[in-house]
């Protein structure tokens, strides 16, 4: 559970850890525990009504002739699935919106939905899904951290047919080891629905496509309204004015800037930033793909940067959770908080929600300007030999329209939909800000634990900024990362 | 001697036949599995390829979590032997007196003992939470700046937890040497006594090496549960950031996300060779003692 990880790591749904902090609910929670653990493995028996158990989709000429198969299976209704996506945002009915064709049989979701609010958003979508398209639907539902760790274990085991995941460079490391359906069929009708950007990340390294997202959220400074208009404190453009408000908060008897990593995983996302702002988006790129060094100058001087930060921030960072942390944001003993707005919005209650507002990272070099954040996207794929290939299909099919992403975000108000034509009209003010910033920013990095290998950032990058907030070494910390990035990518 | 018939044969060959199969496939079986695995580059589902050494002159040049967790399994061993074992001795010698409430001290010391280790991490995050925690809030250290943070500061995290292994370990210790002590025939106290031995003496001279075969007993113990020490670290931090242990860096790297199969094996081999020196420090003191008349 702790995360580790663990591991834990760079996913929006962190076990509420503060709640077991907060006493003997503890008891229960890890009595709780072994039962998450052993529900890794998948349930239902008894699926696979349909065609074999989809062997066909693992061949190198990839599912396009298996998708062939689904529309045809489906009747007249298969062609019609992209064209009324439009009337999704007729709102309201979660039926009929959109057609969905009919399929038969059982379809099992492995999902890491395992916070009470995202399960029942989930929940709904498969609910919906299930009604639309005459499937039987079971989720099963595995603590996200634990289904993060075991994930090798889970597709190499019996996998679901369809299971939560996320884009970019942590799907690809999968995909290349044919753990996963391509799912390039479900693209050709749903592809419109997305940006080049959302379909790059879905794509593996080979061309073809293994993702459909959901949803994304921003990593921005988040701030209450409330105590930045208490003190008339203005919203910083740049470096210099954002140590101005550091040091005016200081007066002010605040702590500035929440900070922890005792997860491992948000120290990460203000690397990211702070490198994406001095170097710009291109360099995070090649720097997580270890095509630039770790030892390059440039890397040097982030941690220089950072370090600045340091007198700003909360002490003992390693030591607290990003979840206490963001409590300490919501009960105003900090200022400010870099973390996704997703994450620092699930923190908050019901009453403060609309008090949180959130505030691109400053610029730092007028050459790259605030021209990129990680808003990272999570969504579902498709296993490699799923029992039920043509419920499998329609399901992915049905996920990548606005109206399945408008009926999982009801009921979760701090994440955004990704699809263009998402009807931002049932948006929250905190929503329409984070979708207004992704629309306007023109790169979008996933996050360093999904932009590189999975077996650098945890726990080689993970270790060497937690050694890094503890001894402020940067040469230090630059020589740590290059020695490993060399061995672990060579391997 | 009497040939032994078939059926003999046949009842002896399964008696002993299936506990050596078990042995064969759940303990060599792996272990050899292992050795093996630990020279190839075995990683998730992708083809595996011999490597050599290399996983062991990465581990012993270029790993940042290898040596640190060397340094802290001996640590660890060298606490439970310096600190939790004669702490646990302490206890079950004054708890042996027949002292006023000694039934209920005898439960207070052990009750860590049937807890599990992981909700033994989960009680003292509760004490050491730099915010919120009791400790912090008793000596008053929880303001930015002053406070003190007990599980995230390498340089006094892993003696937080060694507190919180010393906590259960005293008290397992305890209830060995207690029933040890149990065993002690009086007459040789009463004997002893009447010499005018005083209780210094009666301990070390008398009594403890009557305790002979605990000792041994608690020894292996104590090296066991040093080298198997995970779940204290596991629940805290995973095993990073000052608490990296042998036993958390392997589970890191086999079920973490890179899922270092080849890699994770070769720490591995390491614990191994490591757990082979008392286990077979401890079968040549037992055979040679089977071995006297």
């Amino acid at each position: 559970m702790s995360k580790k990880q663990r591991p834990v790591e760079g996913s929006s749904r962190e076990l509420d850890r503060r709640a077991v902090l907060k006493g003997f609910a503890g008891v229960a929670a890890f009595a709780a525990l072994p039962l998450a653990l052993d529900a890794c493995s998948s349930g239902s028996g008894g699926a696979g009504t349909t065609s074999g158990p989809g062997a066909s989709g693992t061949g190198s000429s990839p599912a396009s002739s298996a998708g062939g198969g689904t529309s045809s299976a489906a009747g007249g209704t298969g062609s019609s699935v992209t064209a009324p996506s439009a009337s999704a945002s007729g709102g309201g009915g979660a039926s009929g919106s959109v057609s969905v064709p009919k399929v038969s049989g059982t379809l099992t979701i492995g999902s890491n939905y395992s916070d009470a609010g995202v399960k029942k958003a989930f929940g709904d979508v498969a609910t919906a899904f299930g009604n639309a398209s005459g499937a039987s639907v079971t989720v099963n539902t595995v603590d996200h951290n634990t289904f993060q760790n075991k994930i090798q274990q889970y597709l190499q085991g019996t996998p679901d047919d369809v299971f939560s995941w996320f884009a970019g460079y942590r799907m690809q490391f999968f995909a290349a080891q044919g753990l996963v359906s391509p799912i390039d069929d479900v693209w050709d009708k749903i592809g419109g629905n997305f940006s080049d950007a959302a379909k790059a990340v879905s794509k593996g390294a080979d061309g073809h496509y293994y993702f459909v997202p959901i949803y994304n959220y921003p990593w921005v400074m988040n701030y209450r309204k409330s105590v930045f208009d208490e003190h008339g404190y203005q919203i910083p453009a740049t470096w210099d004015d954002l140590i101005a408000l550091c040091e005016k908060m200081k007066t002010d008897g605040l702590v500035p800037i929440s900070w922890t990593d005792k997860d491992g995983w948000p120290a990460m996302g203000t690397f990211d930033i702070l490198n994406m702002r001095m170097n710009g988006y291109q360099f995070h790129v090649d720097l997580m793909a270890h095509k630039e060094s770790w030892a390059d100058p440039k890397v040097v001087a982030v941690f220089d940067q950072w370090r600045k930060l340091t007198p700003y921030y909360q002490t003992g960072a390693n030591g607290r959770t990003w979840e206490e942390a963001a409590q300490d944001l919501q009960n105003k003993k900090t200022g400010m908080m870099f973390i996704g707005a997703g994450q620092a919005g699930q923190q908050f209650s019901k009453e403060n929600l609309p008090d949180l507002h959130f505030f691109p990272f400053p610029a730092i070099n007028s050459q790259y300007g605030t021209d990129s954040i990680d808003a990272p996207m999570d969504g579902f794929m498709m296993s490699k030999a799923p029992k039920n290939k043509e419920a499998a299909t329609a399901f992915l099919e049905f996920l990548g329209t606005p109206h399945a992403e408008s009926i999982y975000l009801a009921s979760d108000p701090t994440d955004v939909g990704v699809a263009t034509d998402y009807d931002q009209s049932t948006y929250n003010a905190l929503q329409k800000a984070s979708a207004e910033l992704i629309g306007k920013t023109a790169h979008i990095a996933q996050f360093l634990d999904r932009d590189t290998r999975p077996d650098f950032a945890y726990p080689i990058v993970q270790n060497a900024l937690q050694s890094f907030i503890t001894n402020q070494d940067s040469q230090a910390v630059c020589q740590q990362l290059e020695t490993q990035a060399k061995a672990v990518f060579a391997s | 001697m009497r040939r032994l018939t078939r059926r003999d044969s046949v009842v002896l060959g399964l008696m002993l036949g299936i506990p050596l199969l078990i042995d064969l496939a759940f303990i060599w079986g792996p272990a050899i599995a292992s050795v093996f695995l630990s020279f190839t580059n075995a990683q998730g589902a992708r083809a595996v390829a011999w490597i050599g050494g290399e996983n062991y002159h990465f581990m012993a040049t270029v790993d940042y979590e290898f040596w640190p967790a060397v340094r802290h399994n001996l640590l660890w061993l060298g606490v439970f032997i310096v600190i939790a074992t004669p702490l646990g001795m302490l206890f079950a010698v004054l708890l042996n007196n027949n002292i006023k409430g000694t039934r209920i001290y005898q439960s207070i010391f052990f009750l860590p003992v049937m807890l599990s280790l992981a909700l033994i991490g989960i009680i003292w995050q509760l004490m050491y939470s730099p915010d919120n925690g009791l400790i912090n809030n008793i000596i008053g250290k929880t303001g930015q700046g002053n406070q003190i943070d007990w599980l995230g500061d390498p340089h006094i995290n892993l003696w937080a937890v060694l507190v919180e292994a010393t906590w259960r370990q005293a008290g397992y210790v305890m209830v060995l040497y207690l029933a040890g002590l149990k065993a002690v025939d009086p007459s040789l106290q009463e004997a002893a006594s009447l010499d005018g031995a005083n209780a210094w003496q009666m301990f070390w001279r008398v009594v403890f090496p009557t305790l002979r075969p605990i000792n041994i007993v608690i020894l292996v113990v104590t090296v066991i549960e040093s080298l198997r020490a995970f779940d204290l670290v596991y629940i805290t931090n995973g095993g990073t950031n000052g608490l990296e242990l042998l036993s958390a860096i392997i589970t890191q790297q086999i079920l973490g996300a890179g899922n270092k199969i080849g890699y994770g094996s070769a720490i591995g081999v390491v614990l191994l060779v490591i757990s082979l020196v008392p286990i077979v420090y401890f079968l040549t003191v037992q055979f040679r003692k089977e071995k006297q008349p």
